[in-house]
């Protein structure tokens, strides 16, 4: 296993690898989405007490996924770019914290959408909403951090620490409704005595939720591809403005 | 007609779910497009850069 995450740090070979994902992925991506979608607006039950309003549910908690499972990547990332120097880690976590971010803003924007006429309220300072926002503002400090420095190098050494530390809120997240007397629900899916929530729900939910899952590697991908190049035109440019000088 | 207009009521509450639904398509598409966007321009930026190194200039 080391010896493949070894290996995954050559950009060549990255190159390789992703350009035979994206496409397959891409079409994989809109396939879920798109079934779980339709089958959450269209084909699944309203909720006894919650109405139609239940129906966010299939963007909303694949979203919040996603927001916690980013961040977990971007600080495995970054701790292997602290340990390991390995560059490619270095720049697979700046391609990381927009996506997370968005994921982050969509959990957080399409939660106050359903808690005003669920819980007559857009927002409430308990333990999970505030960790998540928490959640939101340490993806928008690595982001300022990995762009604030001209020496790259040291940007990203900055943002790869934060992304560390930041790592604490990932347990908070989870445990909040647990630890905490919270307006949020606890956990209906990852529980140690399986889902309780009913299966015409349920499928759907893992629809979409496996959909924004690949969807994230796509991003993940063509972002740092993009950041390859980035990094190679800096490079060029530095060699062009030295060599004139 | 009407199976249409009840869907997209949902059951009253259409100013909570498709808001939902747009907000989060919005963010996703924009972030892909944005993506793509930069990286065919890093792509060309490139390409110019390349080519003038092995032109060498006078």
């Amino acid at each position: 296993m080391p010896n493949f995450l070894h290996s995954l740090a050559s950009p060549a070979r990255f190159q390789r690898i992703a350009n035979a994902v994206l496409p397959w992925a891409s079409v994989l991506a809109i396939g879920l989405i798109g079934t779980g979608v339709v089958w959450g607006l269209g084909f699944s039950p309203p909720d006894y007490q919650q109405g139609d309003t239940v129906r966010v549910m299939y963007i909303h908690v694949p979203a919040a996924w996603m927001a916690t499972f980013c961040y977990a990547v971007m600080a495995l990332l970054s701790a292997s770019f602290l340990i390991w120097k390995h560059q490619l880690a270095d720049l697979a976590a700046r391609a990381a914290s927009p996506i997370g971010a968005s994921f982050t803003a969509i959990a957080l924007i399409t939660g106050s959408l359903w808690g005003k006429p669920t819980w007559g309220t857009w927002w409430v300072w308990d333990a999970r909403l505030t960790s998540v926002l928490v959640l939101f503002f340490l993806y928008l400090g690595h982001m300022a951090l990995s762009a604030a420095f001209d020496d790259r190098e040291r940007g990203g050494r900055a943002a790869a620490i934060l992304a560390c530390v930041g790592a604490i809120n990932l347990p908070i997240i989870k445990y909040s409704v647990e630890w905490w007397n919270t307006l949020h629900q606890g956990a209906s899916v990852f529980r140690m005595d399986g889902p309780t929530i009913d299966n015409s729900m349920l499928w759907p939910l893992l629809l979409t939720g496996l959909g924004f899952n690949v969807l994230f590697v796509v991003l993940l991908l063509v972002r740092i591809k993009s950041e390859l190049l980035a990094r190679r035109i800096e490079v060029l440019q530095r060699a062009r403005a030295s060599g004139r000088g | 007609m009407e199976a249409v207009s009840t869907f997209l009521d949902m059951g009253g509450y259409a100013a909570t779910v498709w808001p939902a639904y747009g907000v989060t398509a919005a963010i996703l598409i924009g972030l892909l497009v944005a993506s793509l966007r930069t990286l065919s321009r890093r792509k060309a930026e490139l390409a110019v850069l390349e080519a003038q190194r092995e032109r060498p200039r006078r």
